[in-house]
């Protein structure tokens, strides 16, 4: 078997394989509400909260998934409340909330042992130990996330582009700003283990710039970034097997070298299109 | 709230942050009616289009509208964000938000969106971003947004606010054919000679209702210098009032 192909004969890597390219399209996709919405630093900070989660759950033995659901969805929709409210500026709300739950996690592994290993992998991402059961997992994630945009497509656009005119014709913006922070936290949830706590506000992040870079059409930057972020996940995962670097790394690096070559393409028509 | 009205302000104050924007503001639209609200920067004329918006809520006295009521709103364009990626008929679009729950628009809906944008003169221009448009285009989107939902009040915060001369006149007569139509407007403007005074009703405020009447009413050095706390010269030349500093200048958007 040649090199290339030699890793699909593992179960692990194909699993791996899988998650990454769902968990980059399922980024992908809330990432353009995430962008545009200026909530970068959200999505940055709610995988370090859920980091706090994940650790408490192996404190009491508790399924990672659902320890870490729990604790991510709280502190999605604590962000979400606390980034509406006057007074504080959010993102310093954001930073100490998000910041003292990472600290709490980092606090309980260094209790119970094993803290290199197991920051490494929490860290920066890991495919070794991805089961079926994971990408299940993140298969009904990226369903419902799938599912939310169709169905919700216009109220998430409107309520993005213009809050307080879509408040007033009768949009529930509330919930829908809830209902979006609870699925963005859902997708850091799934995408931790490829990704890791640190890398994975950047696969939030950098398919749906890029993406902006080549459309001025909403419906049409959707499609782009799911796409690179489908992209960049599953040619990172191969690029980890063979240069044997942690997974979250190789994908991260892989759509930012989209990023480059699509910027530095664009350069000339950016303009003309009115693009950033 | 008089019998027939569309929109009643009854001693409303509201603001943000608990600091009041408008304090005790009473003020009436009849169907078909067409006011413009004057007054300087931070006097209250956003938030009284805001609170008739429903976008926020009075922490006095009440906004009463009549039951039903269709109200289209069309933002000032510095407060656009253009650099979002959405295409003029994406923008458009948006009205319908609440009639159809899949992501692409019916044939009729593009039907609709066409018609609107013909009419205000966006024909070729659906599949362009929105900030690849004139300042007089750009404003007519949002101004077809708002008209997509058939609205009985139009509410313009600043319509003709960095546009040219000209753009302003295609604007100006835009609204008066729509209000001829039958569609009420509350618009602000700082514009008193290019906009106010061609309106058929005025209200100054600053935080308070200072006026209300007729341009020939409301426009004179008294009220100006209640309204603006500076004094201003009112000439009257064609039948028209012309507001002048006490120096001789015309104030800007005087054409």
């Amino acid at each position: 078997m040649s090199g290339f192909w030699e890793p699909f004969q593992f179960a692990f890597f194909r699993n791996g394989l899988a998650v990454a390219t769902l968990a980059g399209a399922l980024c992908g996709l809330i990432g353009v509400y995430v962008v545009l919405r200026n909530m970068s630093y959200i999505g940055h900070g709610l995988s370090h909260a859920i980091f706090g989660g994940a650790a408490a759950s192996a404190l009491v033995g508790f399924n990672f998934f659902v320890g870490a659901g729990i604790w991510g969805l709280a502190a999605g929709l604590a962000i979400g409340r606390v980034a509406r409210r006057r007074g504080i500026a959010a993102d310093a709300a954001i930073g100490i909330v998000t910041t003292a739950s990472f600290a709490f996690g980092i606090a309980l592994l260094g209790l119970f042992g094993q803290v290199r290993r197991a920051l490494d992998t929490t860290l920066f991402g890991s495919i070794l130990g991805v089961t079926t059961a994971d990408v299940v997992f993140v298969a009904i994630v990226t369903l419902l996330a799938a599912g939310l945009v169709f169905f919700g497509y216009r109220r998430l656009l409107f309520t993005t582009f213009d809050p307080e005119v879509a408040q007033a014709s009768g949009i529930r913006t509330g919930w829908v700003d809830a209902v979006l922070m609870a699925v963005l936290s859902l997708c850091v949830l799934v995408s931790m283990k490829v990704l890791g706590v640190v890398l994975v506000a950047a696969t939030l992040v950098t398919p749906a710039v890029t993406a902006r870079l080549l459309t001025a059409s909403f419906a049409r930057l959707l499609w782009l970034s799911v796409t690179i972020g489908a992209l960049s996940g599953a040619v990172g995962m191969i690029a980890s097997y063979h240069v044997d670097i942690s997974s979250g790394a190789t994908i991260v690096l892989v759509s930012t070298a989209v990023f480059i070559v699509v910027y530095a393409l664009t350069a000339r028509s950016r303009r003309s299109l009115h693009l950033p | 709230m008089t019998e027939g009205s569309l929109l009643a302000f009854e001693g409303v104050t509201c603001g943000y942050d608990g600091e009041p924007a408008i304090r005790d503001v009473d003020l009436s639209l009849e169907p078909g009616g067409f006011i413009g609200l004057v007054g300087p920067s931070g006097s209250g004329k956003t938030t009284v289009l805001r609170a008739a918006l429903g976008a926020i809520k009075p922490s006095k006295g009440f906004v009463r509208r009549a039951e039903g009521l269709r109200v289209g709103y069309v933002p000032q364009i510095e407060t656009v964000n253009w650099d979002f990626p959405v295409t003029v008929f994406e923008t458009v679009l948006m009205a319908r938000t609440s009639g159809r729950i899949l992501p692409w628009p019916s044939s009729d809906e593009r039907r609709q969106v066409d018609d609107v944008l013909e009419k205000l003169g966006l024909s070729g221009l659906g599949g362009r971003h929105i900030r690849a448009l004139s300042g007089g285009q750009q404003q007519r989107v949002f101004l077809a947004r708002a008209l997509l939902a058939r609205p009985q009040l139009l509410l313009l915060d600043e319509p003709t606010s960095g546009v040219d001369v000209r753009t302003r006149h295609e604007v100006l007569h835009l609204l008066a054919d729509l209000n001829a139509e039958g569609i009420a407007i509350v618009l602000t403007t700082h514009d008193l000679n290019g906009i106010a005074a061609h309106l058929p009703r005025l209200v100054c405020i600053n935080r308070d209702v200072i006026a209300a009447g007729t341009p020939a009413e409301v426009i004179t050095p008294e009220v100006l210098q209640l309204t603006y706390g500076a004094p201003m010269d009112v000439l009257v030349h064609g039948g028209m009032r012309v507001v002048v500093d006490p120096s001789g200048t015309v104030p800007a958007g005087h054409s």
